[in-house]
């Protein structure tokens, strides 16, 4: 109990929070009081009334996946009859329609194909680039890793030619529980949490903005979410290149991972607070409306959530798990007005996007 | 640690709270018009935990709406249909058994009937059908008929209010919902179910039900057309009322779901407005007992956080749900003991499963 008084002071004096402390607040603080410390946090750090979300749209440009781990509905072997690799054809059309829709950019994500080299890569981006004037927000770390082990070529080397080819960011996915206990038995053919962190710290030196993720509510502790933060927290410290950071809940449908009681909506609010509190060098946190919906992700904004990602023209992989909610872009804009901001479509950058 | 508010409006209002002064209108504005959501969550769950403790209610029960044939046709209503129109349905007394017999192997504390105002059926048909559930589920509270329900009987049966009643008691009624109070405002009346009944007649009846004996719930459908000030005054008539015959169990939020009805072109209420809806009621009405968060209408999701904002009580099972799915409701149509219990504890609270009158049936650990 005391460490959990000492905990609330600090967070209320937007001191740093220890990992003991973090926990404290994990574990025995009140839902309300968690929304409240975040919500004054958030406040301290966006004094504007303003939540923000971006148009975009999921490409996953393949669902062919060596790594098979076991929280995935979306991954097929390639000898499956609906695995894909997605066409030059469907993937102009996608973004045309992205365009059109007043989106500014994509997000490419895999599958790790295990023969789609690095130049099929490298050459995806250029096509890309060379056709539309989109941001492409691709290749998580567990993608770019898996890119080095295939071409034999440094980390820093093969993300200098994905910057080359027109890589713009890279987003925070496969970062799961950055704990390797978890890992091993989650995911077991993914990079390790401190490759992924390497992954995400070269890239920031190279001046590359990335987000960051984070997936609970399966087989993980407190502690481990708490240590997870604090990963995130030091590497921030270091390289400062994390734009956002994205909590959200593990959907277990078509998985396997049998679990009957998946996280609860007050499980995630307070996970989203908690993050908030700790993540102090993080600018911006961002509710999940994919696997919460549109009322819990409104409700977070009041538990330090800023910004409401993206309208997701597209989505497929928690679709694959059996969760679809939809948000079109006047929803998202009528959710964060009633909630008393006032509404802003930014860019991968989190600045204003000019209306067109 | 004393409570920080965002909203400096909100200092008032504790203060208030912490001397034991009624809440008016003004604050119930106030509190509508604030956007600190986590401030007046705070503020309600201090009042529902001086109330209730970390108790949270729900109750094993299941749903019965014997019929969809309907005089009033409000214009919010996607479940009402005519006589003889597609789709309408009358359930005999053949069916009212079927349906308690296909869930005998649960146990089911309480029945909860609601209908449309069928004019082709007798009043024999309400009593036949009380006495046959009495005999079906002889230890479940049979909790039937809403006060728009109850005022057409006494038509039908040519009894007075009294008497009809008294009837129905006779039958097995226990206790009544709280529906068809809509909003107490005759503006929103007229434009959106002229021909139901009144809110003064609404409340009349409810007292008469009361000096019977007979407890029942109050609701409020919100989201639709109605003013924030219209909402704060009903919460405010059904608190006069309240202190005459306090004879109102819990109080439940209806939250709007436009669909297959004639105000489709309305969005969804949002989170925010349902959540201080909940809040606002448990600090508006200090004499009702319990507030629901009515996991049909809102989602199982905002009804666990609603936990936190003033509701102490998640209704039931419900074994199976029609009204709110036809207006397209995205939620269950029936959830386990398990689940509930989940949902309780996992938002902090301690699952209590109750009867109709919330006597504790069995206390999860």
């Amino acid at each position: 109990m005391e460490m959990l008084d000492l905990a609330m002071d600090k967070a209320a004096a937007a001191n740093r929070l220890s990992a003991d402390e973090a926990l404290a607040l994990c574990r025995e603080a009140d839902l309300l009081a968690l929304g409240s410390l975040a919500n004054r946090r958030r406040k301290q750090r966006h004094p504007e009334p303003v939540v923000t979300y971006v148009v975009d749209r999921n490409i996953n440009y393949t669902n062919v996946c060596g790594s098979e781990c076991r929280f995935c509905a979306f991954y097929r072997s390639p000898d499956k009859p609906d695995a894909y690799v997605i066409t030059r054809d469907l993937l102009s059309e996608k973004i045309e329609e992205t365009l059109a829709l007043g989106g500014t950019q994509i997000l490419l994500q895999g599958g790790m194909h295990p023969t789609l080299d690095l130049d099929w890569h490298l050459d995806l981006l250029r096509f890309i680039k060379q056709r539309f004037p989109i941001h492409i927000h691709g290749f998580s770390p567990p993608e770019i890793h898996h890119l080095t082990q295939t071409s034999g070529l440094s980390l820093e080397a093969v993300l200098r030619a994905l910057i080359d080819a027109g890589l713009g960011s890279i987003p925070g996915g496969g970062a799961e529980i950055l704990v390797d206990d978890i890992r091993k038995k989650i995911s077991p053919n993914k990079c390790s949490a401190d490759e992924w962190l390497n992954v995400m710290c070269t890239a920031h030196r190279l001046g590359l903005r990335t987000t960051a993720t984070m997936m609970f509510g399966h087989i993980e502790e407190p502690r481990h979410i708490i240590e997870h933060l604090i990963r995130i927290r030091d590497l921030q410290d270091e390289t400062g290149g994390f734009t956002a950071f994205i909590p959200w809940t593990f959907q277990p449908k078509n998985t396997r991972i049998p679990l009957d009681t998946p996280a609860t909506a007050t499980a995630y609010l307070r996970v989203l607070a908690l993050s908030r509190l700790v993540l102090d060098n993080i600018p911006n946190i961002q509710a999940s409306w994919v696997t919460q919906g549109d009322k819990i992700a409104q409700t977070a904004l009041a538990f330090g959530a800023n910004d409401l990602g993206s309208t997701m023209i597209e989505e497929n992989v928690v679709a694959a798990a059996g969760v679809s909610f939809r948000l079109p872009q006047r929803e998202m804009i009528r959710l964060i007005e009633t909630a008393g901001y006032q509404d802003v479509q930014r860019n991968c950058f989190y600045r204003p996007v000019e209306p067109r | 640690m004393k409570t920080f508010f965002d909203d400096p409006a909100l200092n008032d209002i504790d203060t208030k709270l912490h001397n034991g002064d009624r809440l008016d209108e003004t604050d119930g504005l106030l509190l509508y018009r604030s956007h600190d959501l986590v401030g007046i969550g705070r503020l309600a769950d201090r009042v529902r935990r001086q109330r209730h403790g970390r108790n949270a209610y729900f109750v094993y029960n299941q749903h019965l709406n014997y019929t969809n044939v309907c005089r009033n046709r409000c214009r919010f209503c996607a479940f009402a249909r005519d006589r003889g129109e597609k789709g309408a349905y009358t359930f005999s007394n053949e069916d009212v058994t079927r349906w308690l017999t296909s869930r005998m192997d649960q146990p089911i504390r309480e029945i909860h009937i609601v209908g449309g105002l069928n004019p082709s059926l007798p009043f024999d048909y309400y009593l036949t059908m009380l006495q046959t559930i009495q005999s079906i589920r002889p230890r479940a509270v049979i909790k039937a008929f809403t006060a728009v329900e109850i005022d057409f009987l006494s038509e039908i049966s040519g009894l007075s209010l009294d008497e009809t009643i008294i009837k129905l008691k006779n039958a097995g009624l226990s206790m009544v919902p709280g529906g068809g109070a809509e909003v107490m405002s005759e503006r929103v009346r007229l434009e959106l179910f002229p021909r139901k009944i009144s809110g003064d007649r609404w409340l009349d009846i409810m007292a008469t039900l009361h000096r019977h004996g007979i407890t029942s719930n109050a609701t409020m459908l919100y989201g639709h057309i109605e003013t924030i000030e219209e909402r704060v005054s009903h919460l405010v008539r059904l608190r006069e009322q309240q202190d005459k015959t306090g004879g109102f169990t819990a109080f439940i939020p209806l939250a709007f779901h436009s669909q297959n009805t004639d105000l489709a072109h309305l969005p969804p209420t949002t989170a925010v407005d349902d959540l201080k809806t909940v809040a606002i009621a448990r600090l508006m009405l200090d004499n009702i007992d319990h507030i629901k968060a009515y996991w049909v209408m809102i989602g199982e999701k905002l009804a666990q956080v609603a936990l936190s904002f003033g509701a102490d009580d998640l209704d039931g099972t419900i074994m199976e749900e029609r009204i709110t799915h036809m207006a397209g409701a995205t939620s269950a149509k029936g959830l386990t003991r398990k689940a509930l219990e989940h949902m309780i504890r996992s938002a902090g609270f301690k699952p209590v499963e109750r009867d109709s009158f919330y006597n504790p049936i069995r206390e999860a650990a």
